[in-house]
């Protein structure tokens, strides 16, 4: 690559502005174009169902970077256009405005939608969440006193769902599975999650899904699958994303629940790249392929492919991590878990402190915390080394998890006596 | 300007850190690799203390997005956080770790 080079990056949320931002930091001086289909500078996500929905944050706190930003790096940025078509042996890109894109490297980080729930009337009331104009409309809908159904029981819904109870509406949640947070954790991790829900007031229906949302000209409730009608002034659907494979896709791209890339962020066609949502990607410590929504990946894995891009050869390889907040709980988990592992806790999750380990052969391949950041961090190391660990030492409150980690991942790095 | 005692040295080991309110101001107060360090514990990023975080590698990480601010500089070291958080002066003294506080500024 040199600077005659142009790089083009479709999809300018937090992976295209964090991918672009690193093409810089590594000192290339093409062009780089940043292409994206909302209007908005590019903004992270997390606080959409949190701070900025309650309106304690402004939209403004979730940009990537200001604009200037962007100047200043010669980023060129063309929001509020799609790309229409990739033309991979031509290597240029067609956009909604009719114009083609040349780029000899090109970077797709087109992101997810939300699943759309069949059936579902567009019906004024009925919300899903995914962006900023998503989030200032069911902002609006959110008024104290009124009554919210949220259908999905995962972390978006889980999220809506305590925002609104915060804001004095009532709410319930519906979940199809029999618990909460049935893609994302196991049941052991769901089952604290769900008891905080309703301890806050949180009407809970799980392992019955919605049949039907009623209403004429606006939503006025949700019908269950046994007929119970939950009356409702909003209803959110918060069922799962989608990834945005189709553009690449009709080029020919290979696709598997996400975009296939290498462990570099190489898709399957010649000088066309991919990171963040979008990915189906190796994990060299998981020892298998996964697609990843979360701010770590969106942000880590653009910044890993930028430097893959330019040359450095480095597998993108992290422990995955995700957090959520609800009502007064950080809920942090490092790893991968099954919805039917075991977890065996540091602390009791019922009093709001505690952290959850789940292992197989012997290795750690999961924690999760509530409100224990910091000392939940010490838990990846574990995971990162897969080293064999003691399962009774880490769950013994008094026994430091610092000198567990250093003993263990010491040992782990230490050459055969 | 005025030295200000924080914290017993022998309270912490390496890679370890607390947090300290003195004077009006939030600070996290750490030790790694013998030496002890002072910065501001408000993450500049969004709201965390970084004294629920952990000390590695002489950087100190914030516990809500993992940005991490060098001891020594302050300075970022990478996304999601871009400004740097204070860092002041520190000493040992009788057992004590002191860190040296503008008066007035609080």
């Amino acid at each position: 690559m040199n600077p005659g080079h142009q790089v083009v990056i479709i999809g300018a949320a937090q992976a295209g502005a964090r991918c672009a931002e690193a093409l810089r930091a590594e000192g290339f001086a093409g062009r780089v174009v940043l292409v994206g289909d909302e209007k908005a500078l590019p903004y992270e996500r997390p606080a959409l169902s949190k701070g900025v929905l309650l309106g304690e944050a402004p939209a403004e706190s979730t940009l990537v970077h200001p604009r200037g930003f962007y100047d200043e790096k010669s980023i060129e940025l063309r929001l509020g256009l799609r790309a229409e078509a990739i033309a991979p042996s031509a290597q240029r890109v067609l956009l909604s405005d009719g114009t083609w894109l040349a780029y000899d490297r090109l970077v797709l980080t087109t992101g997810s939608r939300v699943r759309p729930l069949p059936g579902a009337p567009d019906l004024p009331g009925v919300h899903m969440l995914r962006t900023l104009d998503d989030c200032a409309a069911l902002a609006r809908a959110l008024v104290p006193g009124a009554r919210l159904v949220v259908i999905g029981g995962g972390f978006i819904g889980l999220e809506v769902a305590a925002s609104a109870t915060r804001r004095g509406l009532s709410v319930a949640v519906v979940e199809r599975q029999p618990s909460l947070l049935e893609r994302a954790a196991p049941r052991a991790v769901a089952d604290p999650v769900e008891r905080l829900h309703r301890r806050s007031g949180v009407d809970m229906h799980l392992g019955i899904g919605a049949a039907r949302i009623l209403g004429q000209s606006r939503v006025s409730g949700v019908e269950l699958q046994d007929g119970t009608v939950l009356p409702a002034n909003v209803v959110v659907i918060g069922i799962g994303i989608v990834p945005n494979t189709e553009l690449a896709e009709a080029a020919g791209a290979q696709s598997e629940d996400g975009l296939v890339v290498d462990a570099f962020g190489r898709t399957t066609l010649a000088n066309v790249w991919a990171a963040g949502d979008v990915t189906s990607h190796p994990n060299p410590i998981l020892r298998k392929r996964v697609r990843l929504e979360s701010w770590q990946n969106a942000q880590n894995q653009a910044i890993a492919v930028a430097r893959n891009l330019l040359g450095q050869e480095r597998a993108y390889a992290e422990v995955p991590w995700f957090w959520s907040d609800q009502f007064d709980a950080n809920i942090q988990m490092y790893g991968l878990a099954q919805p039917g592992d075991d977890v065996a806790w540091r602390g009791d999750p019922a009093g709001g402190k505690a952290i959850g380990f789940a292992f197989a052969g012997g290795r750690l391949t999961f924690a999760v915390g509530f409100n224990m950041g910091g000392e939940l961090r010490l838990a990846r190391k574990l995971i990162e080394t897969g080293a064999q660990v003691d399962a009774a030492a880490l769950c013994d409150p008094a026994r430091k998890l610092k000198d567990i980690v250093t003993g263990v991942t010491a040992a782990a790095v230490a050459p055969a006596a | 300007m005025a030295w200000h005692p924080v914290v017993e040295a022998e309270g912490l080991s390496d890679d370890e850190v607390v947090g300290v309110k003195i004077a009006g101001k939030d600070l996290a107060v750490c030790r790694a690799g013998g030496e002890y360090f002072a910065l501001g514990n408000v993450c500049t990023h969004q709201f965390a203390l970084l004294s629920d975080g952990v000390v590695e590698d002489g950087c100190i990480e914030c516990p809500i997005h993992q940005g991490r601010f060098d001891l020594r500089t302050g300075e970022p070291k990478g996304p999601p956080v871009t400004k740097p958080v204070v860092v002041y002066k520190v000493k040992v003294e009788d057992g004590r770790v002191m860190v040296e506080l503008d008066e007035g500024a609080s």
